[in-house]
């Protein structure tokens, strides 16, 4: 007994020692700083060649061909080299998760179904190793969101820089997240149940679900009610008033669907309580555009490194969605659902441009995209003047993998270029 | 299984099936060809005669016969067929025999499924064939079967028939159970440390030693005339003692530093060599020891932090592993990832600078020499198997797309043919689908009238 004690204890301390970056944190000075002679890729306009951008007071200043560099400007000397917005994930769980088979060090799934009132901003860990290493390919915001239950809870926008949770924040929450009820068991369609009465069982499983989401939410759309009422106390129910601002259609509901089936359902719930629907995961979406189109739901679509559900699936499934969405008009962004391997983000995007979506959009639905469908889009997401300094200096385009990003600024700040993984790299190149 | 199921799954083989050409000549014309081992030939062509190819040159030296099939590829990309050093596609049920800590006995080759889709959609990703391991729950797990993914062709062909033998070690957290728990009821198996995994294969191959001995004392008997009763057989020493007599390829599954240099050092004891170590996450920091004992690194590039032992893995092990002499390919150890190993390769030239000719070895040539198959197969050279594909760009590129893929001068993917077989396809599964629900309701009919239970189907199928 005693032994084991000793051992939970060593776990636990060794946890902590493991999950604190020692790489230096955001310096806290948003110096004056001009690119010059760069190509600059606002992303909301075309392409600026020989431009300069100007960043300062952590906004970006001004861009062009023809810039006044400020007398007090680090200059940098940007020939050769290209200037794109920070990147954007918008399906993360950094921050919440340091070694996946180490529960002490995952929080990203709370217990039980319902866990609206789990919030990712009292839970993040600013010194997380995964933070440089995804930042330093040019991520600099994601969204990192709660997986655990059927409502999961309320997701944050953050920067990839901050000395505490609240620095890190954008925006939080930007939607609540629901993991809607899955109407098939298995995702092959040769996945036959073995019998009539454990399919039955399944059944009656789903509904029971589904059931419960519908009665949850018509207990927050009557609570939400009882909060405006005049005249009578009674005992708050946190599970129900996380719920008020998502019924009464003032924060976005992001459901993660896969299965055409589901996605049909999902839309058919949050018309019925008037939510502010985004849907997320999406393998079927080809399957449902009309829905999407006359519903105005915008997608968040990824991973796209995910096999195909079905056996008999398109082999190109997943990689040809986005293009699917961007002929039809649909709004959606690329995501990664990931957190060590996040960094991989740019170049699922540009998978999809390898299945016919244009490059430009495969851009887009990794900087303005994510920003507009998010509502922050006067914020992040381009180069503009008067947005918040989220710029990357690449040596080419950020979506090759053979193209290195040679300095990131986040919110002005100047990054550092370094991961444990680069640390360990220069260690042991030094071996002699 | 059920006969719809069966009847649908046949289709979609017969669909890939390509026509047969008797001493086929197809040549394909001015392309970036991206030969691997002899560098690049820019407006190039490549002529398949048979199985083989039959000539590599500049787009006007190289002449095929009247009767030979062009390819136009004007614009495109050859590159040799990308080789998966770690994979556990196509096989049917679980690739861990856990119930022991040595079932080194057991070989995949006896449980391959020529019906898994995932060898079909890494053929569209350029992957022409794969080494298919055992999976890492035991310090020594299994055989491994080498072969190349003939989708569409019996499973006797999939095998690459003079391929080496291997087998599965696996070192650290897995084969210590580390990370799962044991069936309810049921104890913790030895190992639980890695001092334990060490003892598990120093304890086989001593005992492998004994087993050798008892069989040379008694073939000496017989020798001599005299009576002696053989030992009993004993199917793991027997494969113990293969590995001895370096018939048969170590691939060890490892991550920490510690446990790689554990086992160079136990294989130089006992008097055999690894051949290659699996995942190595931290074989850069070891790299030296490896080369040293000339054994080789396979690895996945990027996957990181899901483990304690994975900690520390760095992007740039590759590149580090490959400046110290050590033959390194990347690997998928996924079905998934096995379908973009060409853009795997790409990340050694972001992390930690290899040439692009070096990266587009860690995907080709490497894992082949690694395999053993280098002979056949890796690379574009005059005389070796035709496992090609052609690409839209240049296959570093996360822009590029494979479009056609050949093994042994067949077609086994084609975008075109796979993209008109589409609607065909969804035809077929509507009718099917319909057949099987008439069927259904004339069963249903006849069982009201005899009254008896009957095995149950879903109703419900389709999306």
């Amino acid at each position: 007994m005693r032994a084991r004690a000793i051992a939970l204890l060593l776990v636990a301390a060794a946890a902590p020692l493991l999950a604190q970056s020692v790489i230096p944190n955001n310096p806290g000075v948003k110096a004056t700083v001009a690119i010059r002679n760069a190509t600059i890729h606002p992303v909301t306009s075309a392409p600026i060649a020989n431009g300069t951008i100007v960043l300062a007071d952590g906004k970006i200043a001004a861009i062009g061909t023809n810039v006044a560099i400020p007398a007090n400007a680090r200059v940098i000397d940007g020939t050769g080299l290209s200037v794109y917005p920070g990147l954007i994930d918008s399906g993360t769980t950094i921050g919440l998760t340091e070694i996946g088979s180490v529960a002490g060090t995952n929080d990203v799934n709370e217990l039980g179904d319902l866990n609206p009132n789990a919030r990712v901003e009292v839970a993040l860990n600013p010194h997380s190793n995964v933070i440089p290493v995804t930042r330093i390919n040019g991520i600099t915001t994601v969204i990192t969101r709660p997986g655990g239950g059927m409502i999961a809870g309320h997701d944050a926008l953050i920067q990839l820089a901050g000395w505490t949770p609240r620095e890190m924040v954008l925006k939080a929450p930007v939607a609540l997240h629901i993991n809607f009820p899955r109407v098939r068991a298995g995702s092959s369609f040769f996945e036959q149940p073995q019998d009539e009465e454990a399919e039955k069982e399944r059944k009656k499983q789903y509904t029971r679900q589904l059931d419960k989401l519908r009665d949850t939410f018509r207990d927050a759309q009557a609570y939400a009610k009882a909060l405006e009422a005049k005249g009578q106390r009674f005992d708050r129910d946190l599970i129900l008033e996380n719920l008020v601002d998502v019924v009464r259609g003032k924060v976005p509901v992001v459901i993660h669907a896969d299965n055409a089936a589901d996605i049909r359902e999902a839309i058919k719930f949050a018309k019925e309580f008037s939510l502010k629907m985004i849907l997320s995961g999406g393998d079927d979406v080809q399957e449902v555009i009309k829905d999407l189109k006359d519903n105005d739901i915008p997608v968040l679509l990824g991973p796209i490194w995910s096999l195909p559900p079905r056996e008999d699936d398109p082999y190109d499934l997943l990689f040809t969605n986005a293009n699917a969405l961007h002929q039809a008009g649909i709004r959606f962004a690329i995501q990664t659902e990931e957190a060590h391997d996040a960094r991989n983000l740019p170049y699922q995007a540009a998978n999809c441009a390898a299945f016919g979506l244009p490059k430009e959009e495969a851009l887009k639905a990794i900087t303005i995209y994510p920003a507009q469908i998010f509502g922050v889009a006067d914020r992040i997401g381009s180069l503009e003047a008067g947005k918040i300094a989220n710029v990357i200096v690449t040596d080419g385009d950020p979506l090759e993998i053979r193209t290195n990003v040679k300095q990131v600024f986040i919110g002005g700040e100047e990054i550092a270029m370094d991961s444990n993984q680069t640390l360990l790299y220069k260690k042991f190149s030094a071996r002699p | 299984m059920s006969a719809i199921r069966k009847l649908l799954g046949c289709l979609l083989i017969l669909a890939a099936i390509p026509a047969i050409a008797a001493e086929r000549e197809i040549l394909i014309r001015n392309a970036t060809i991206l030969t691997v081992s002899r560098g690049t030939i820019e407006r190039g062509s490549v002529l398949i005669r048979g199985t083989k190819i039959a000539a590599i040159g500049p787009v006007d030296q190289v002449k095929a016969s009247a009767n030979a099939e062009v390819i136009d590829a004007t614009g495109k990309y050859v590159l040799p067929g990308i080789i998966d050093a770690h994979s556990h596609t196509a096989v049917e049920g679980s690739v861990n025999e856990l119930s022991l800590p040595n079932t080194g006995m057991v070989r995949i080759k006896d449980v391959l499924d020529n019906e898994d889709i995932s060898a079909y959609r890494q053929l569209a990703g350029g992957t022409t064939a794969a080494s298919i391991l055992h999976g890492s729950a035991n310090a020594i797990g299994g055989q491994n079967a080498v072969v190349k993914w003939k989708w569409g062709k019996p499973l006797s062909e999939w095998p690459i028939p003079d391929a080496p033998a291997g087998i599965k070690f696996a070192l650290g957290e897995n084969p210590k159970s580390s990370n799962f728990q044991p069936p309810p009821g049921q104890p913790r198996q030895y190992p639980n440390t890695r001092m334990g995994v060490e003892e598990v294969i120093r304890k086989s191959f001593i005992d492998a030693r004994d087993y050798m001995a008892k069989w040379d004392e008694y073939n000496a008997k017989k020798k001599r005339g005299e009576d002696a009763i053989p030992p009993k057989r004993d199917l793991l020493m027997e494969e113990m003692a293969d590995i001895l007599r370096g018939r048969v390829f170590v691939h060890s599954h490892c991550y920490r530093a510690d446990e790689i240099v554990m086992l160079i050092n136990l294989a130089e004891e006992m008097g055999f060599k690894v051949r290659t170590f699996q995942h190595v996450l931290e074989g850069y920091k070891v790299a030296t020891e490896m080369a040293k004992h000339d054994v080789g690194g396979s690895t996945f590039i990027d996957w990181w932090g899901f483990k304690a032992e994975a900690y520390d893995a760095i992007p740039h092990n590759v590149a580090l592993m490959t400046r110290n002499g050590v033959i390194t390919s990347v690997n998928s150890d996924s079905d998934e990832l096995a379908r973009h190993l060409n853009l795997d390769a790409a990340k050694s030239v972001k992390y930690g600078g290899l040439t692009e000719e070096e990266a587009l070895k860690t995907c080709t040539l490497n894992p082949a020499i690694q395999l053993g198959i280098d002979h056949r197969v890796g690379s574009i050279d005059v005389g070796k198997d035709a496992d090609l594909v052609i690409w839209t760009a240049h296959p570093l590129s996360t822009y590029a797309r494979a479009d056609t893929t050949f093994i042994e001068g067949e077609i086994y993917f084609d975008r075109a043919r796979d993209l008109a077989k589409r609607e065909a396809l969804k035809k077929e599964k509507a009718d099917l689908l319909k057949r099987e629900k008439d069927l259904e309701e004339k069963e249903k009919k006849e069982k009201k009238g005899a009254g008896e239970k009957k095995p149950a189907r879903v109703a419900e199928v389709g999306r």
